[in-house]
């Protein structure tokens, strides 16, 4: 009998209850809990947010050592390689290696790349200008990281949220500022979902109801000659501008030439599906992981949370001011609106144009209109992506 | 980093993604130019619907969906065919160009006419 409690208090001694002793980890496994909540129930990103939760309650459970991140610190001081870091580590640091040397942001931009339609943008090119002010929201943010006290690397990882663009928040911050990263890619997202909510006050506040009326005509044909020389030229074009951005522009264009060719589909089917699904497993866990209680619970990830929906806000005002310029300087031609979309945040900004414009005229299509400047978006955040890493990296 | 400083490098940071998108959008043109044949690039895109309005001889609907036009149809009811076309041929919307959709009277047939 005495052996059986023995054996008993041991299990006991040994489990998670036991060292259940920080009230900050019962905090994080009820956020973590709520975050499921917003991602199953309420639909909130779910595809990346159902991951990044459970992965925050893995690792938040005492016992389970799943993920270390003392050992990644150790990594980047130089006391340790990854090797020592693979075989000392968990499950969720070896999927961890993944989001630090930028692979995954990298492989979803692939996928990305083959599900996007950049028809709209060359129909309509001037869409770049408004993915470009978009990306005002970014420095605004930076800016105000910095007067908050935030050192420079990671000012400029807070301040991508503005590009409203997951993965390339998620690469930046990985190669920036990696202790910010639960905070930044939790915050990136949820505004992502939140797009519908935050988006439409500052879009009506901005615009007259004669500017949100206005019909655009229809966009011009586009080749598929031209569709196949896009992703070649932007390639060419960007990353020798800019070679930091290579890794995630390089994809999102190898991504979409294998969509455009039309003698690759295979390879665009799995890239868009199969492995796009197994690269958003990994990304969206291992990232969750590094939301652990004693990193993620302090003020500046509040800040962080605060300073996001401020990089939002700044980006869709940026959107919308250029689209009022274009209104103007195109004779009325242009709605302001699809300023807006270009956020990224591919295909939900493009929804909101779509519906703004719906409710001040029921026969506006603004969806089409919109995508052009959503999917510059998409350009615009990576461009600044790499010339914050190559200014801070 | 002092606030400043900051302020420049945001400033700076606008600027050079300005740049590269505006840099970007000229490329976009001159592709556009350089795979356009002559004849085909100087023809205004709506063009071809006057002759089709001119057929139908029916006053054109008070809205229109872009460079679509309507007749008798309700805009709802046409974004709904619009998509139920794309849907069916398998293509993505803007791939596809409407010209025009007319409701047909349903004792002579009903349903609308692309």
């Amino acid at each position: 009998m005495d052996g059986i409690s023995a054996i008993l208090g041991r299990l006991w001694a040994t489990s998670g209850f036991m060292q259940l002793v920080d009230v900050r980890q019962i905090i994080m496994i009820a956020l973590a809990c709520v975050l499921l909540y917003m991602g199953i129930v309420k639909k909130y990103e779910p595809l990346l947010l159902v991951g990044i939760a459970f992965g925050m309650l893995l690792t938040n459970l005492p016992g389970a050592s799943l993920y270390h991140p003392e050992l990644w610190d150790a990594y980047i001081e130089g006391t340790l390689g990854l090797g020592e870091v693979i075989h000392e580590g968990g499950l969720l640091d070896i999927l961890y290696i993944g989001v630090k040397i930028g692979l995954y942001p990298s492989l979803i931009f692939l996928g990305v790349g083959a599900m996007t339609d950049f028809g709209p943008l060359l129909a309509n090119p001037k869409s770049l200008l408004l993915g470009a002010a978009a990306q005002f929201g970014i420095f605004t943010a930076f800016l105000m990281a910095l007067i908050l006290k935030f050192p420079a690397n990671v000012a400029a990882a807070i301040g991508i949220i503005g590009g409203a663009d997951g993965p390339t928040a998620i690469w930046l911050t990985s190669l920036l500022a990696p202790d910010y990263l639960a905070p930044i890619a939790i915050a990136a997202y949820s505004y992502m979902a939140l797009i519908p909510l935050i988006q439409p006050p500052i879009m009506r506040a901005l615009t007259t109801e004669k500017e949100r009326t206005t019909v655009m005509e229809q966009l011009r044909p586009v080749s598929q000659k031209q569709k196949i020389l896009f992703p070649i030229v932007v390639t060419i074009f960007v990353c020798l501008l800019l070679p930091s951005v290579a890794p995630l522009l390089g994809c999102l264009m190898l991504g979409n030439l294998l969509k455009e060719t039309g003698v690759t589909n295979r390879l665009a089917d799995t890239a868009q599906n199969g492995l796009m699904n197994t690269v958003t497993i990994f990304l969206s866990v291992s990232v969750g992981a590094t939301a652990r209680y004693d990193r993620f619970l302090n003020l500046q990830t509040l800040a962080i949370i605060g300073l996001g929906l401020l990089a939002f806000i700044f980006a869709t005002i940026g959107g919308l001011l250029i689209g009022k310029l274009m209104y103007k300087l195109s004779g009325g031609k242009i709605n302001p609106l699809i300023g807006s979309a270009g956020v990224s945040a591919v295909p939900m900004a493009a929804r909101v144009s779509q519906m703004e414009g719906q409710k001040a005229n029921p026969s506006n299509f603004l969806l089409m209109h919109a995508m052009g400047p959503n999917v510059a978006g998409v350009i615009g955040s990576a461009v600044a992506a790499g010339l914050l890493l190559a200014l801070f990296g | 980093m002092s606030i400043g400083t900051g302020a420049v490098y945001s400033l700076l940071g606008i600027c050079v993604v300005f740049a590269a998108l505006a840099l970007l959008m000229a490329v976009v043109v001159i592709l556009y130019r350089v795979t356009t044949p002559k004849a085909s690039a100087q023809a205004p895109a709506a063009e071809p619907q006057t002759e089709e309005i001119a057929e139908y001889g029916i006053p054109e609907a008070p809205g229109s969906a872009g460079g679509i036009k309507l007749y008798n149809t309700d805009p709802r009811d046409a974004a709904m065919v619009m998509a139920i076309v794309a849907d069916t041929l398998g293509k993505p919307l803007n791939e596809l160009r409407f010209l025009s959709i007319k409701r047909i009277d349903e004792e002579a047939g009903g349903g609308n006419e692309i």
